[in-house]
């Protein structure tokens, strides 16, 4: 079997991507998932103001390869912590990459450090300012390569 | 003029006399996490070079009432996004207003929430007379509660509202509908939905509202929508007191000092021109973070320079068609029922009402629009809305997401590159 036959097999990488409780921005929302889209994602975007219990419903029904949380209304740095001790209290979901990104804090100065505490927090990427969206494209690049390593599809 | 205690009816009163007299009326959309800043916040505003009212804007946790999770950031020091006012309580309240409210100086609770009864409850317990919002313009964008929920909600917190004034206060509204996501959605619905959201206001016995426009791509555009919104407010509310509220750019802001400040100059002057009573501002750190007291001061500042410098139009617009498209917008809606609310939210199911790239599980999502070369907003799919637009859109398919960041960084582009400085 020639490695282009595998490529043509695989699935398309799938992942879900939210906002915070709390954070009503979805212009940000839109513009990942066309970006994902585009990267040959297939993406379930949860809108507005998601309850943590509905992204891991939605994580639940069909475990992606990523979860992506997108925020902007300065809330993040305190919400994202919540979201992320519920999601890798899943043992399913333990595994999946989670990347978060947007503007995580009130004032900016205080985002370079909460950085370091939201990865140490269990968030394998924090994306934040000029550098986000070149970062995030090559996460996805990165990630699109190994689709189903971490996503187990319940029947 | 500073009584001890604000008189009833300070904001709608004072707007009033303000419309009278032709003076623009400038507001921050400042809310602050502590009493201390809060009450800074509004005597600075107050202390401004300009004719000001004040806002106190409610953080999120509040606007979609987790009152736990706003307690809780109190409880650890962190930083709200704006004033928790109804985990402070109406005595706190109280007594961050007091001898910074009165009859020269009234104070608007701005929120956002789709759900708003305790908030409204809040309030009106601390002795305010006047809030903002909508059962659409609070829901779609701002929420994923049904839009069926919502109307039912605001109708109960409105009627409750409205009872105030068997209190002998004259309770004001304002309706949020002029801005739908902030950008990139055409004035003609923009003009409908903020006139409907008025009509609803008005059929829950509220007396005094005002209804709201958010300047978007074009200053010739915005001024034609403005005088529509007057002359089918004028038809359509006849026997209430009303008057045109504009809100500085919504969308992605300018980075730049320069062109954040003259984004602004040019909102006051879409406001005088256009006969507008009231600019909400936004300031030169929009871009970065929440601003500051002092950031919000010198757009206070900025704003009323500029609207004092201009004179409102009277010569006949020329017009693109905007106020025969909200009018059919506006006419079919109220055709489906005569309680506003069912026919608001039958709208949405039919797709009358339908915002361009809402997310919202109860927008139809078939509608779409486009900046044209010259900087106009215009659709590009108008999906069951009842218009026939003239301008369809050359290029089929979907926006790709760089498309997309273009068409939402247009004004903020313009603006940081100096390319509107001319004005």
């Amino acid at each position: 079997m020639s490695p282009s036959c595998i490529t043509e097999k695989r699935p398309k990488p799938y992942a879900v991507l939210s906002s915070t409780p709390s954070d009503s921005h979805t212009w940000n929302l839109l513009y990942v998932q066309l970006l994902m889209e585009e990267n040959g994602w297939t993406v379930t975007n949860l809108g507005a103001c998601a309850p943590v219990a509905m992204l891991l419903d939605e994580s639940l029904r069909r475990v992606p390869d990523m979860i992506v949380i997108s925020t902007v209304n300065g809330h993040g740095a305190q919400e994202a912590r919540q979201v992320i001790a519920a999601l890798r209290a899943e043992p399913s979901l333990s595994r999946v990459p989670v990347a978060l990104g947007g503007k995580l804090c009130v004032s900016e100065d205080r985002e370079q450090a909460v950085v370091g505490e939201l990865a140490a927090a269990g968030y394998d990427a924090v994306l934040v300012g000029d550098a986000a969206v070149p970062a995030f494209r090559s996460l996805l690049a990165e990630a699109a390569g190994t689709p189903g390593q971490h996503a187990r599809r319940r029947a | 003029m500073t009584p001890e205690t604000a008189p009833a009816g300070t904001f709608h009163e004072f707007m009033e006399r303000a419309r009278r007299t032709g003076t623009l009326v400038v507001q921050p959309r400042m809310g602050f996490g502590t009493v201390e800043r809060m009450r800074a916040g509004l005597v600075a505003t107050k202390n401004a070079d300009a004719a000001t009212v004040g806002t106190v804007t409610l953080d999120s946790y509040t606007r979609v009432g987790d009152f736990a999770a706003a307690e809780r950031a109190l409880r650890a020091g962190d930083e709200l996004n704006g004033y928790p006012i109804v985990t402070l309580g109406p005595q706190v309240t109280r007594g961050m207003l007091d001898g910074v409210r009165d009859g020269g100086f009234p104070v608007q609770v701005r929120h956002g929430s789709a759900s708003p009864g305790p908030i409204f409850g809040a309030l009106m317990a601390a002795g305010l007379d006047a809030t903002e919002g909508g059962p659409i313009s609070y829901c779609l964008p701002y929420s994923r509660t049904p839009v069926n929920r919502s109307v039912h909600a605001w109708r109960e917190a409105v009627r409750r509202f409205a009872a105030l004034a068997e209190t002998g206060a004259v309770p004001h509204l304002e309706s949020f509908g002029g801005c739908m996501l902030g950008q990139l959605c055409p004035p003609s619905l923009l003009v409908a939905i903020s006139v409907l959201e008025g009509m609803f206001f008005a059929q829950q016995g509220i007396s005094s509202i005002s209804l709201s426009y958010a300047q978007q791509t074009h200053p010739g555009q915005d001024e034609e929508a403005v005088r529509a919104l007057h002359d089918i407010a004028a038809d359509l509310l006849p026997s209430i007191s009303w008057h045109v509220v504009i809100y500085a750019y919504m969308g992605r802001y300018p980075a730049t000092h320069q062109g954040a400040l003259s984004l602004l100059a040019a909102a006051a002057r879409l406001a005088k021109r256009s006969g507008a009573a009231r600019l909400i501002v936004k300031t030169a750190s929009e871009a970065s973070r929440i601003p500051s007291i002092a950031d919000n001061v010198t757009a206070l500042r900025v704003a009323a320079r500029a609207g004092r410098a201009a004179e409102r139009d009277l010569s006949p617009p020329a017009t693109t068609g905007i106020e025969e498209e909200a009018r059919s917008i506006i006419e079919r809606v109220l055709d489906l029922h005569a309680d506003l609310g069912r026919a608001l939210t039958s709208a949405f199911a039919l797709g009358y009402l339908d915002v361009p790239y809402c997310l919202h599980p109860d927008n139809a999502g078939r509608t779409r629009s486009y900046i044209t070369d010259d900087g106009r907003l215009q659709w590009a799919a108008t999906g069951a809305l009842p218009i026939t637009s003239a301008g369809g859109r050359p290029k089929a398919g979907g926006l790709t997401s760089t498309e997309l960041l273009h068409a939402l960084s247009y004004v903020r582009d313009r603006y940081d590159t100096g390319a509107f400085a001319h004005h």
